[in-house]
């Protein structure tokens, strides 16, 4: 479980983030819609530790992230906007490495590379060295990476970004698996089928503040449109920066 | 402390996967210096061993005018050869060394028994021509006091009236201390071989990491970033001082072929020399590497910390620099200061001079502190914000 309550962060005179609290819960997926440059990469990012809030408090499973970032660490797995690897590694060496960072065993190591490989597909690529990888194959192995640790909760930014039908598609369907097995998902998007078809709480963010925190149905029902879209664009008022 | 290791581990193993970066390390870093280095010093030695034997060509104008002096000159070396039409000009566009113009009434004033004039035309800015222009000066000179006391002894009078004064040189240099003269730059080449063995990493790890956008994802790991900073900075001073390891070691093998002994100069290349240089360098690959990790910490990409660190690279040359401008006698302070106290202990090192192991200490004592006083600073960089965020 994510608790955010009343973020703040400004750099220089932008308030990137201005009083956003929601929660997210385990066994749901929540999604953080917005249009670019609304502030969800920095919320996550003050989510993960890497950067810390002016003001207001981010609880992961109850841990407050600015006292003791590093239990916050241990309790996420993180895909963030930025994920490269390192290509003179092969994926198999490039997931062991965060794997060690995290403090597992070989044999635990070892263990969950072959259950994430199998859930992600991987086995193909699992030997080779990441330099030529798609762009599918380098974002299946940076989740795989983020998750050897079986963290109880997952943040994703915006997951589906640059990857193709079939990648985008298989994806969503390991979201879903993760949401199954119980885990608190929390994943940023600007794409509003995507947000609409996987999430139980829909987030909404413009200009840095939280406009809607709704399931999907009351936010169409809220906003007395017809489709997601719609009520998506009457919310944050504009249809700047949307993307289909 | 399994962090530091982890992180240590995973960047020599990818580094080591670079060609490129292996054969900076292993070949281009400590071997180029030391090979260009012998290179130089052969050529350099053999032209002036070649000089000193060869006969001089010497272009005369006017020899007509001095038949006894252009045997003589003959006799001592000298190749007569036809002068350039516009003598002045051909030393001006380096056509010619020097030129020797005998005028035309050089004849009357020789029969008159007044001061004939000769005149050497060459060009001071051209250090190459020197040796050759005070050869010729030479051989003038011996002529000319040849046929001085010859003037004497016909007028009766000893030829020793005319020397109240005569200088005997008396040279306190040995054969190891006009080495070391030689080898000045020696210093600046080893540091420069840390500089390129640390290089890759420095920028790989930090710079590298942030332009392939793999430094968001590996600072969300529950690791300190000291851990992180500890075990990048021990990756780059590893293949740092690998480099000057290979560099000490091929200029020990290099230097034992260089033609020292024609110079009548001698080198300490022993196991001592060794040991004691890579004593004292070694504070000084830390300072290095957490210079170069600092400047490419600040840089967006790869390119960007290039260029910082191609400008960090000219740091070292100022102390061999201020020192060769300004050859002061060794202080004992100067030990204490990173750089300067390298470069005076490798120094003496090479001319198998004493020094003391207070002078010795002060060195490891003097950069070691510099070193960890860097090191924090880089610490306290990578703590910052800012450095997190790839884009």
């Amino acid at each position: 479980m994510i608790e955010v309550t009343d973020l703040h962060k400004q750099f220089g005179s932008v308030r990137a983030v201005d009083n956003v609290s929601f929660t997210a819960r385990d066994g749901e997926i929540t999604g953080l819609l917005g249009p670019n440059g609304a502030g969800k990469t920095t919320t996550l990012r003050m989510l993960y530790t890497l950067m810390k809030p002016d003001r207001g408090s981010v609880r992961v499973d109850g841990i407050d992230a600015t006292t003791d970032p590093l239990a916050v660490r241990r309790r996420l797995g993180v895909l963030p906007d930025a994920r490269g690897l390192y290509k003179r590694l092969s994926a198999r060496e490039n997931i062991d490495y965060f794997g060690r960072l995290q403090g597992l065993d070989a044999a635990t190591r070892a263990r969950r590379i072959a259950q994430l490989s199998e859930a992600l597909d991987m086995g193909d690529i699992l030997e080779r060295r990441t330099e030529g990888f798609s762009q599918g194959q380098r974002v299946k192995t940076a989740i795989a990476r983020a998750l050897i640790h079986e963290p109880k909760n997952i943040i994703l930014d915006e997951p589906t970004n640059g990857l193709d039908v079939m990648a985008t598609r298989a994806m969503r369907a390991f979201m879903l698996h993760l949401k199954a097995q119980g885990h608190c998902v929390l994943f940023s998007s600007h794409i509003m089928q995507e947000v609409g078809a996987l999430c139980d709480r829909i987030v909404v963010i413009a200009r840095g503040r939280v406009v809607a925190d709704e399931s999907p149905e009351a936010l169409r029902a809220q906003t007395g449109a017809a489709t997601l879209e719609d009520a998506f664009v009457k919310i944050i008022g504009s249809e700047e920066g949307l993307a289909a | 402390m399994n962090n530091i290791f982890t992180v240590f581990w995973k960047e020599v193993r990818e580094n080591l996967r670079d060609r490129r970066t292996v054969i900076n390390t292993l070949l281009t870093g400590p071997l180029m210096a030391p090979l260009m280095f012998a290179l130089i010093i052969n050529a350099s030695i053999s032209r002036e061993l070649a000089k000193a034997d060869k006969p001089l060509p010497v272009p005369v104008a006017g020899a007509e005018h001095a038949p006894n002096l252009i045997a003589a000159l003959k006799r001592s070396g000298a190749q007569i050869k036809d002068a350039p039409a516009d003598p002045e000009r051909a030393v001006r566009d380096q056509d010619a060394d020097l030129v020797l113009r005998i005028p035309a009434d050089y004849a009357k004033s020789w029969s008159a028994g007044e001061p004939a004039q000769v005149e050497i035309i060459f060009d001071e800015s051209q250090r190459d021509a020197q040796g050759s222009v005070a050869r010729l000066r030479g051989m003038l000179n011996a002529y000319s006091q040849a046929n001085g006391a010859l003037r004497l002894v016909a007028r009766g009078v000893s030829p020793s009236v005319m020397r109240p004064v005569v200088v005997a040189d008396r040279d306190q240099s040995t054969a190891q201390t006009r080495g070391g003269g030689l080898f000045g730059m020696l210093p600046y080449f080893f540091i420069l071989g840390v500089f390129i063995g640390g290089m890759a990493l420095a920028i790989d790890t930090t710079a590298g990491e942030r332009e392939r956008q793999s430094l968001e994802p590996l600072l969300v790991n529950p690791v300190r970033r000291g851990a992180l900073l500890a075990g990048k900075l021990g990756a780059t001073t590893a293949f740092a001082f690998t480099s000057l390891l290979l560099s000490i070691v091929a200029f020990s093998i290099a230097g034992h072929f260089l033609p020292t002994d024609k110079l009548g100069i001698s080198l300490q290349l022993g196991v001592h020399f060794a040991l004691c240089t890579l004593a004292v360098m070694l504070p000084l690959v830390v300072v290095l590497g957490c210079l170069q990790t600092l400047a490419a910490a600040f840089a967006k990409s790869f390119r960007e910390a290039q260029t910082y660190l191609s400008l960090l690279m000219f740091v070292p040359v100022v102390p061999t620099l201020m020192l060769s401008l300004f050859p002061v006698k060794t202080q004992d302070w100067m030990y204490a200061v990173p750089l300067m106290g390298q470069h005076v202990t490798i120094l003496r090192l090479l001319r198998g001079d004493a020094i003391l192991p207070s002078q010795f200490a002060m060195c490891i004592a003097g950069t070691t502190a510099a070193a960890i006083v860097v090191a924090l600073v880089t610490a306290w960089v990578y703590r910052s914000e800012r450095l997190a965020i790839s884009a």
